[in-house]
Formats: C-alpha cells, sequence, structure tokens
C-alpha cells in the first residue's frame, strides 16, 4: 500500500501546526504530542513537498507494470439518440486526431445502435481510421447494461488505449460503467487534453468547484478515459473519407438486461430563461417594441432565447418571466448578447456568470463592458441593421 | 425494502485558493456537512419505505469524523449508519472509492435497492454511483426525477435526460441516483434527534471486508494519479471590436461563427 509516513523525532507544536495548514484535506490529527494521518489523507504529497524538510515521506510500493505498448488507438464513442449522432462525439474525433498526431496512434470511432450504419460513415468523414459498428434491434434504445457489454467486447478484441466519450447525460451514466468493467480509471468532464509522446493521456479538469485545475494521469492502467462536455473542443472540418467500416458480429455478446424502458417523454422545449444556453438581452435603448424587430434575424440564427431587463417588463413588452436580474431571473448560458442595456449592478449580478458575454452599447462607461468578453461601442440601430445583412447575405451563398 | 443510502461528508465550502508565495492549497477544511445532494437520495428512500415497509442503512467512506453524517440521516430518518473508514482506503479515486463502497454493501448484505444522489459538491464527478452498481453487478437508473411504482421485486421511475424524459421499470436489486429536486426533504426532527442521540454507529475496517488484496483499494488501487495542482487563468480576456458599424458587425459576426454560435 501507498502512504505518508511521518517521522515523529522531527515533529513539535510548530511542525505541526505548518503541516496541519499545508493539508488541504484536513487529514492531519496532533494529540499528545503525536502527529497522525487519518483517513481523509488522498496522498495529494502536498505535506511531502511543502511541508518541513523530512518530516513527512511517500512510501510507496513498486507495483507490477503493464505493457503499454500492447494498447493501441484512441477510441470514440459515438453517442446517438434515434439514429441521430451527438455534436460532442465528433468535437471529440477531432481533438482525438490531434492527440494522435502525438502519440502516433490511430483513431477509431465505435457506433452502437440498430440501423445507424450511416453514422458510422458519418464518423468517416471526420477522418478516422476505422470505425467498429454494432448494429442490432437489441441495441436501439441507449440500455447501460447491453452497451456496457458492447465495450467490453470491443475493447478485449482490439485493446484501445484511451476511450473518449462526451460528458453527456448518458454518457455520465455509461462511462463510469465503462470504467468499472474495465476495471480502470475515469476523468470526469476534462476541459483539456494533452498526449505525451509515450502515449500517457494528460486529463485537465476542474476540482474543488472550478477554483483549481487538476492534470491527472493514468499511469498504470489502459485503457485511459475520459468525459469531456459538449463545446468544450471543436467541430473539426469534414474530410475525404478514407477509414474503413468494420461491421462487428453482435452474436456471443450477452444482451440480458434487467432494464425496461416503459416509455419515452420528449420534453416540450423550455421558456424558462435559467435554463437557456443562449441568450439574447435587450434593454431600454430599444425605443419601441416595434425595433425589437432587429434583434429577430440574430435571435432565429442564434436558435436564442430572449430576456429583457426590467424597463421593458414595466413597458409591458416582456411578462415578468423574461426578467434578467436581481429581481428576475439568474441566467448561466453559453452565450449571452447584451443590446442596449445600461449595465445597473442588479442586472449584472443576474447574469454576470454566463461563460461568453458580449455587449452592444453606445456608453463607453458602461460597466458592462467591465465584465463582457467582446465589447462593442456603437449604436444597435447602426450595427444590428449590418449584422442582419451579414446573416442574410449567408443565407443566399 | 431494505434501502442503503450512500451520503458523502463534504466541505461546507468549496472555496479553495492556490497561495500564490507558497503555491499551497488554501482550503478551509474545517466546516463540513452533508452533500447537498444525498438529502434528495435519503428522502427518497423515506418516501419509498413510506409506502412498501422496511429499512433504511445510511451508509459512509471516510473519517471516522464522518459519523456526523451518519447520525444526521437518522434524525432525519434513517434506520442505521456505517462508516468505513481505514488508513488504507487513502487516496482512493473514483474506481477505488466504488469498489470500496461496494465490497462495505456486500460485507452488510442484503439490499434491494441502493441509493445515491446524484453527485457530490466536492467530487463533481456524478460517477461513483454507476461504478458501484457496476461492482455490484446490478442495474443503475441515473437521474431518477420520480419513483413512480414500488413493487417487492421491481421499481418504475421517471429518470430524466437533456430532451427527454425516461419511463424504466428496474427489476430489483438495483441502483438509483437521485436528480437534484426531485423531492423536498425533510429536516432532522427535534424528537428522533433525543430518541437516537447516543444510537451506535457502525465502524467498517479494511480488516472486515471480504477482497484483502490491498492493490484494490486507495491509492494503489486508483488508476488515476493526480500529477499537479495548479489555478486557472481567470483573467477576462476581453476584446473590443472597432471600427464603423458595418467592421463592428463584421466583427461580431465573426466572433459567433468562430465560436460555433452560428
Amino acid at each position: 500500500m501507498a502512504y505518508i509516513k511521518v517521522d515523529n523525532t522531527k515533529v513539535n507544536k510548530e511542525v505541526a501546526q505548518k503541516l496541519i495548514k499545508i493539508c488541504p484535506f484536513n487529514a492531519f490529527e496532533y494529540d499528545d504530542e503525536m502527529l497522525s494521518i487519518n483517513a481523509n489523507c488522498r496522498i495529494c504529497k502536498m505535506c511531502v513537498r511543502k511541508g518541513p524538510e523530512g518530516v513527512c515521506t511517500l512510501i510507496e510500493e513498486e507495483r507490477k507494470k503493464i505493457d503499454k505498448t500492447q494498447y493501441k488507438g484512441i477510441l470514440v464513442y459515438i453517442e446517438q439518440l434515434n439514429g441521430k449522432a451527438h455534436p460532442v462525439s465528433f468535437e471529440l474525433i477531432g481533438k482525438a486526431k490531434e492527440l494522435a498526431q502525438v502519440s502516433k496512434d490511430p483513431v477509431f470511432a465505435l457506433v452502437i445502435g440498430n440501423q445507424v450504419e450511416h453514422l458510422a460513415n458519418e464518423a468517416l468523414t471526420y477522418g478516422v481510421d476505422k470505425v467498429y459498428l454494432y448494429d442490432s434491434p437489441l441495441y436501439e434504445h441507449f440500455n447501460v447494461e447491453r452497451y456496457t457489454n458492447v465495450v467490453e467486447a470491443c475493447f478485449n478484441k482490439h485493446k484501445f488505449s484511451t476511450i473518449l466519450l462526451g460528458s453527456t447525460p448518458q454518457g455520465r451514466s455509461f462511462g463510469p460503467r465503462m470504467a468499472a468493467r474495465l476495471r480502470t480509471g475515469l476523468t470526469a468532464d476534462c476541459t483539456k487534453l494533452e498526449m505525451d509522446t509515450n502515449g500517457d493521456l494528460l486529463q485537465i479538469r476542474p476540482a474543488f468547484g472550478g477554483n483549481i485545475m487538476a492534470k491527472i494521469r493514468t499511469t498504470n492502467h489502459r485503457p485511459q478515459m475520459a468525459t469531456v462536455r459538449y463545446k468544450i473542443f471543436k467541430k473539426p472540418e469534414a474530410v475525404k473519407p478514407f477509414g474503413q467500416l468494420i461491421k462487428e458480429d453482435v452474436k456471443g455478446i450477452n444482451d440480458h438486461t434487467f432494464i425496461e424502458i416503459l416509455e419515452v417523454l420528449n420534453k416540450p422545449k423550455s421558456k424558462d430563461i435559467s435554463e437557456s444556453e443562449i441568450l439574447i438581452c435587450v434593454g431600454r435603448a430599444f425605443k419601441k417594441q416595434a425595433d425589437l424587430q432587429l434583434i429577430e434575424p440574430l435571435r432565429k440564427r442564434l436558435n436564442a432565447d430572449v430576456a429583457c431587463t426590467r424597463p421593458l417588463i414595466e413597458n409591458g413588452w416582456f411578462d415578468a418571466r423574461y426578467q434578467v436580474g436581481l429581481s428576475g431571473r439568474t441566467v448561466k448560458p453559453k452565450l449571452i448578447i447584451n443590446i442596449g442595456i445600461s449595465g445597473a449592478v442588479h442586472y449584472i449580478e443576474g447574469m454576470k456568470d454566463a461563460e461568453m458575454i458580449i455587449t452592444i452599447n453606445n456608453d463607453p462607461n458602461n460597466k458592462l463592458f467591465n465584465i463582457s468578453h467582446y465589447s462593442i461601442l456603437g449604436d444597435l440601430y447602426e450595427v444590428l441593421p449590418r449584422l442582419n445583412d451579414l446573416l442574410e447575405g449567408e443565407n443566399h451563398v | 425494502m431494505n434501502i442503503m443510502v450512500c451520503i458523502k461528508q463534504v466541505p461546507a465550502s468549496s472555496e479553495v485558493k492556490i497561495d500564490p508565495v507558497t503555491g499551497n492549497l488554501i482550503r478551509d477544511g474545517k466546516n463540513v456537512k452533508l452533500n447537498p445532494f444525498d438529502l434528495f437520495a435519503l428522502e427518497a428512500a423515506f418516501q419509498i419505505n413510506e409506502q412498501i415497509g422496511g429499512s433504511i442503512h445510511a451508509l459512509t467512506m471516510g473519517p471516522d469524523s464522518a459519523i456526523r453524517v451518519l447520525k444526521e440521516a437518522i434524525y432525519m430518518g434513517a434506520d442505521k449508519g456505517t462508516v468505513i473508514s481505514d488508513r488504507k482506503f487513502a487516496g482512493a479515486d473514483v474506481l477505488a472509492t466504488a469498489y470500496t463502497i461496494s465490497q462495505m454493501i456486500d460485507h452488510i448484505g442484503n439490499f434491494d435497492l441502493v441509493i445515491c444522489g446524484k453527485q457530490t459538491t466536492d467530487g463533481d464527478t456524478a460517477q461513483v454511483g454507476p461504478e458501484i452498481a457496476e461492482n455490484l453487478t446490478i442495474p443503475h437508473v441515473p437521474y431518477v426525477k420520480e419513483i413512480l411504482e414500488v413493487y417487492e421485486d421491481y421499481v418504475v421511475v421517471r429518470s430524466g435526460y437533456d430532451t427527454h424524459d425516461e419511463i424504466v421499470k428496474v427489476t430489483l436489486p438495483a441502483l438509483l441516483t437521485i436528480e437534484k429536486d426531485a423531492n423536498t426533504p425533510r429536516l432532522p426532527s427535534y424528537k428522533r434527534k433525543k430518541a437516537f442521540k447516543d444510537s451506535d454507529i457502525n465502524i467498517i475496517r479494511f480488516n472486515d471486508l471480504k477482497d484483502q488484496t490491498l492493490e484494490h483499494y486507495g491509492l494503489l488501487g486508483s488508476p488515476t494519479q493526480v500529477e499537479e495542482m495548479f489555478s486557472p487563468d481567470t483573467k477576462l480576456d476581453s476584446k473590443a471590436i472597432k471600427g464603423d458599424a458595418k467592421t463592428m458587425a463584421k466583427g461580431l459576426f465573426d466572433v459567433l461563427k468562430e465560436s460555433q454560435f452560428i
């Protein structure tokens, strides 16, 4: 076993207090002049590295090393629902191809479903070397037990070095099931992936509520597994397919299941702006209600929801549930575009956690500019028509 | 039915900073609380057994002091509490943690349902629940929003995904992870607190478990190793798009395109 050993001959009250302060997991206990470590210890080695020299040491028994050369290739799981692939899968192919250049690995895709050969072909257009297709009426709907059996069979046959999947609701349920079956590690919600020339995947993810980033390595297990959220990576450009489609035999894969899906209920599109991913938010620089038509081409193109500030509610232009701010809704969309909003504190507090903030305003002192990723100092009545021309022009191409 | 609810003690605040001079993590580790997601898991268990009867056993892995969150569960309505704690589990990642908990469940034995919260506020992975199910070779249903029907040998639940909900019938024994706000968790009752103040919490150690292979636990049983922790670059990357109206519109158009919004 691995553990941190404390040399108590070097411990006094001062040393103990120092170590207690260093430990992020509150694992030290100091009683009767004895410093000990409790089960809180995560072996982060902070005390070894940053503590008084020689007090804490990591004791680790040598593990049997696996032969990493036996494992080859980066596999991307193509998530699908009703025969339509989740776009995160293609983003992962793009990333996998970048990583593969470093480690000289091939890139593979895995498609599971019923009558989903078109998805295998779609994966090939993003430049994968091989697609493994498991096509059967048994796989019509995602079933975590059956699908895990497929991944196990596929891995045992092809011995991938790395498996990537989307951190979608399906991926967050499926990934851990795969990892436990293959007895390997899985790093959730990576925001960055890097590859070492030796084929080790560096998995970088936020820890402790996002204030700290952790760099994680799967040192002695294969496959290395990671999930990544949608839109973290870019969708790659399509290429002329050169890879190979391999139709795998599903006979012999255990299809027993304890799970029966009785009904699938599609959700009506949510009207709650706090759930919106893309928001256009309008303020009182719009002189009359009819002028809101100016945002219509952009709204359509972004498939955005529209929200507003308080004055527009008072004008009766919007229902109160579309108000952003402390007296309205708090929103955290992936993108918010503020148009003609004065930027009162109450408004900013309700939207400052948006992932990307764009502001169009003609007041150079507008406080929104301080928190915006992109600032456009201009009159909405001049900028929006030009933008609409561009959006319009693109539709004609 | 016999229900085991897996809960966790988490830091009261997730605020952590890195000291820019020493590089140390600065964390308020003294204040801990019950993982808020677990309240929904406990409440789901109480509601099931109000219908069908049975016993609810709260489980946790952590230091001995995690007994506190088990007591909280008992004051809310759980019948028993057990903590698994041993220095041999130190440094466990998701795989080793889920394995240890499934060994614990196996050791206690005799269950119909395991219920977990959707995720914790400290690890934030939502992975431990499904991995426990895999280790126990039982099915799991994630993101349960509603328990619709409860029988001796199966339950019907509503499971929520981004774009759709599924009505799922799952044969017992099974594991469910409960979605946030699936129910309204009850508060610890003063009456129960008085009655069960001195109730014993069981403690399980490594030596109690069936699998005595050290390589399956703690740091040794953890495939993933944290190599480094660092502060994210939080400086706001702010750009002004300048020029006449046409240039600004083009700049905005390009940004939206570059960021894949259009």
